[in-house]
């Protein structure tokens, strides 16, 4: 019943794909062009939230994590907070040498 | 007799899993199948015997220390000694340890499924495991020796040296990958196909121990495995990314290395403290004292334990602060702990206690993974770490989590559902007697070393100061009760497969979870029909007079 | 044969928990690249200027044409999966072997790349990189070892979706039934993120 359910929820148009990758195209040129010019510091930080936000999109429309179950949601969730904690502290020792 | 004419016996009931071979004869049936009760047993198998192995080199260890200076093996055997009682403890028998035999075969059978999510990965991480082992057993075995790192493998040494690193590290991830995959099973299995009226608080507290662990087991391992595969890379190709001549880290190994690796004690703990909250209600009678904070203490114990991976590293050169923050969390990661500890204990309390042999192990447990866990205290402090780095007081504190608590929680487990997985009884005398020689021995044999290592013997010593001898002598006749009590109670447990009382009763012990209300031995698919759960795991009706009586009330 | 009597075993079929099941491995993957990435972040912090001098010698334009590459792959792998639950067989055929096309340009890509690097003797022991800097070598390192592990899961997922091609032909992946197509997209796209993350961390942060 419930598996069922999610076979007609589980499908996307052709369009939104094509939308979003124009996107994630759209996304790639800035990062390029941006590139160029000195942030400074937040020339990295700048590259990385580019990624973030395609990666964001993959992982919701490509990855049909925006029409999942929402424990998969929990379960991403989880995973990459792992990595962020694992990294954070892993600079409490690096930053303070 | 075909297996189809088997399917359904004469007298109508179905086949165990012990009659069904499936497609194979003999052994084909075993190593092909995928049934998760016969994985299990596999794993058993496996396990038992890189155990005996793994106790084998631990015995020659400490024969070699019953003295100072050579005794009956050259320093670069020692070395190796070690390295392979590591390695084969750890990655083939404590890891695996009781998710891969316990956790397969009874998590579908707790939560009422017929099988695992996946059981041809099941059978595949089975395989993977004995190709992991065989990979060991080979680099033992093959011209260049075994490696000689110690099971951590730290650079620049393992970079190095001439032994058969390579071949191990192969061993390692490999097995890692099996733990991995044994992990996405159960987590999938437990979200998935729970029997009707299984919500999560009605779980046992073994599968949310198992759950938890799965867990730690998707997300650490990864790093371990990447971690190896460039000690690898680095040996291979000269990558130089742990080499400090150009311009790598060998700290930062260590780092990686530990991220993986204390998570992985609680990979290890975790469902032996599941086993005793298992077993500790059904042998006092009573409801588990405080389930939810068992069962959260879990997930707690998960998740502080992956952020403390450094307190192994206080002396490597850290950053103050980062040995600040290290040291802070690793005394949260013991509130968990001692939740559980103080619920064992509230639930033994004015309960009607039945010294039965799986209880002993159980309440062994305890008391040892006590003084295991007051000791990791210890080391977590940043000063008193400086002077018991690295000597025998760490042995004494992980054998005492490790073996006092995984090990111990592992022969409660056998002692446990053995019965149940063949049908046939043990002899309870034998078991009681061999639990008190494994007490006294495995006591005699690492208490020592929590006094030496105080007084500055450091481990992985091939020789030592005359001082340290009668500690050495003592720790050394020690193991000889322990491998005693281990004799005795193998022996026990292997004659009673084929010449134990034959029982047929479904319950035991009289515990309330679903594992008790299937047949002995288990049929093929565990239920005949899949069960609707009502109650909670725990429910001990106070006395079978008050129910009684109720109903004359009525 | 033997796929038969197991179907007979365990009639059931749970495409949440094969997606489920997909999505912990990916967790694996995510976590192993994860290990490199922490190995990045702490060198890179060591190194500023090293790594600032290694990245401006890797070609930002192959980088780009190699996302872009990869970014239309994880299109055309999203599109097979919409074509067949459309019931359109051949044209989520079709789509699976563009993808497979663009899997295959990239690491020709890639190969060129990587062979011109070796020809200045940028690679691990080669002279020329032992003449630099620490944080260069550590730099390059890291760059062969993450991008070829990268490329070694491209290549993975490539022989996945021709295995899946083959499932779409023969029938076994229908309009009902294509969690496995669906699951073998799960993995695809994973490898698309990870290569969102190498992209500005080796050929653009300079």
């Amino acid at each position: 019943m419930d598996d069922s359910k999610s076979h007609v929820e589980h499908s996307h148009g052709y369009g939104i794909y094509i939308l979003v990758w124009m996107a994630l195209m759209t996304l790639t040129a800035i990062t390029v062009a941006v590139a160029g010019i000195n942030f400074g510091a937040l020339t990295i930080t700048t590259a990385l939230v580019i990624a973030a936000i395609k990666s964001y999109l993959v992982l919701q429309i490509f990855m049909h994590l925006r029409i999942e179950q929402k424990v998969f949601r929990i379960f991403v969730f989880v995973a990459v907070l792992f990595f962020v904690i694992t990294i954070v502290l892993l600079f409490t020792d690096y930053s303070f040498m | 007799m075909s297996n189809d004419a088997l399917a359904i016996k004469k007298n109508g009931s179905e086949p165990t899993y012990l009659e069904y071979d499936g497609k194979g004869r003999g052994i084909k049936s075993w190593i092909f199948s995928t049934d998760h009760k016969r994985i299990g047993i596999l794993y058993l198998v496996s396990l038992i015997t890189f155990f005996i192995v793994g106790v084998t080199f631990g015995f020659l260890m400490r024969l070699e220390l019953i003295a100072p200076g050579r005794t009956i093996m050259d320093a670069q055997t020692y070395n190796s000694i070690f390295t392979l009682h590591g390695v084969i403890m750890i990655f083939l028998f404590v890891i695996p340890g009781l998710p891969a035999v316990f956790g397969n075969f009874f998590l579908p059978i707790m939560i009422g499924a017929k099988d695992v999510a996946f059981p041809r990965i099941n059978l595949l991480s089975w395989w993977l495991f004995a190709f992991g082992g065989f990979l060991a057993v080979l680099s033992i075995l093959l011209p260049g020796g075994p490696a000689d790192t110690g099971w951590t493998f730290y650079v620049p040494y393992s970079v190095r040296t001439g032994t058969n690193v390579m071949l191990a590290l192969f061993a390692a991830f490999v097995l890692g990958f099996s733990s991995i995959l044994t992990g996405l099973n159960f987590v999938t299995t437990v979200h998935r196909l729970r029997a009707p009226g299984m919500s999560w608080f009605k779980l046992p507290l073994f599968i949310w121990s198992l759950y938890a662990t799965a867990w730690v087991q998707v997300l650490a391992t990864p790093i371990i495995g990447i971690t190896l595969l460039l000690v690898a890379v680095e040996r291979w190709l000269g990558v130089g990314l742990f080499d400090p001549a150009l311009g790598g880290d060998p700290v930062l190994y260590q780092h990686l290395f530990w991220i993986y690796s204390h998570p992985a004690v609680y990979i290890m703990i975790l469902p032996a403290m599941g086993v005793i909250s298992e077993i500790i209600p059904v042998f006092s009678r009573r409801t588990i004292f405080g389930y939810k904070f068992i069962a959260f203490s879990s997930i707690a114990i998960a998740l502080f334990g992956s952020l403390v991976w450094a307190h192994h590293m206080f002396t490597v050169g850290m950053s103050d602060t980062g040995q600040f923050i290290f040291s802070l969390l690793t005394f949260l990661v013991a509130i968990p702990s001692a939740i559980k500890v103080f619920n064992w204990t509230a639930t033994l309390y004015k309960g009607s206690i039945e010294l039965a042999p799986p209880m002993l192990f159980a309440l062994g447990f305890v008391f040892l993974f006590s003084i295991g866990g007051f000791t990791g205290l210890f080391q977590g402090t940043l000063s008193v770490n400086i002077q018991i780095h690295d000597t025998s007081f760490i042995v004494a504190h992980f054998h005492y989590v490790m073996f006092g608590g995984t090990g111990f929680g592992i022969f409660a487990a056998l002692h446990y559902w053995l019965p149940k997985m063949f049908g046939r009884m043990y002899n309870l005398k034998a078991a009681k007697t061999a639990f008190w020689i494994l007490l006294v021995g495995f006591n005699t044999l690492f208490f020592p070393m929590f006094i030496m290592g105080w007084l500055g013997m450091p481990r992985r010593y091939y020789d030592y100061l005359p001082e340290y001898h009668i500690y050495h002598l003592i720790s050394t006749i020690g193991s000889w009760i322990l491998i005693i009590g281990l004799t005795i109670m193998f022996t026990n447990l292997i004659r009673s497969l084929r010449r134990g009382k034959v029982i047929q009763e479904k319950n035991i012990w009289g515990g309330e979870t679903l594992e008790w209300s299937v047949d002995t031995p288990p049929i093929l698919e565990n239920f005949v029909d899949i069960p609707t759960v009502t109650e909670s795991p725990y429910e001990y009706k106070m006395n079978e007079y008050s129910e009684t009586e109720k109903e004359e009330v009525k | 044969m033997s796929s038969q009597e197991h179907a007979a075993a365990h009639v059931h079929r749970d495409d949440v928990g094969s997606r489920m099941g997909m999505w912990l491995f990916l967790f694996t993957e995510m976590l192993l690249f994860g290990g490199m990435f922490f190995l990045y972040s702490i060198y890179r912090y060591m190194n500023p200027e090293a790594f600032h001098v290694a990245a401006k010698e890797l070609n930002t334009l192959i980088g780009a044409f190699n996302t872009a590459i990869l970014l239309t792959s994880s299109l055309t792998m999203a599109l097979s999966i919409t074509a067949i639950q459309k019931n359109n067989k051949s044209l989520s055929l079709f789509f699976q072997f563009l993808t497979i096309l663009l899997a295959l340009g990239f690491m020709v890509n890639k190969y060129f790349e990587w062979t011109a690097k070796f020809h200045h003797g940028i690679y691990p022991g080669g002279e020329e990189l032992l003449s630099r800097s620490p944080g260069e070598v550590l730099f390059f390192g890291l760059y062969y070892v993450m991008t070829g592990l990268h490329g070694l899961h491209v290549v993975i997922g490539a022989v996945i979706i021709a295995v899946m091609m083959r499932f779409t032909a023969k029938g076994i992946i229908t309009q009902t039934n294509y969690v496995k197509l669906e699951t073998a997209g799960l993995y695809w796209h994973l490898v698309d993120i990870i290569w969102i993350f190498l992209f500005p961390l080796f050929y653009l942060i300079t």
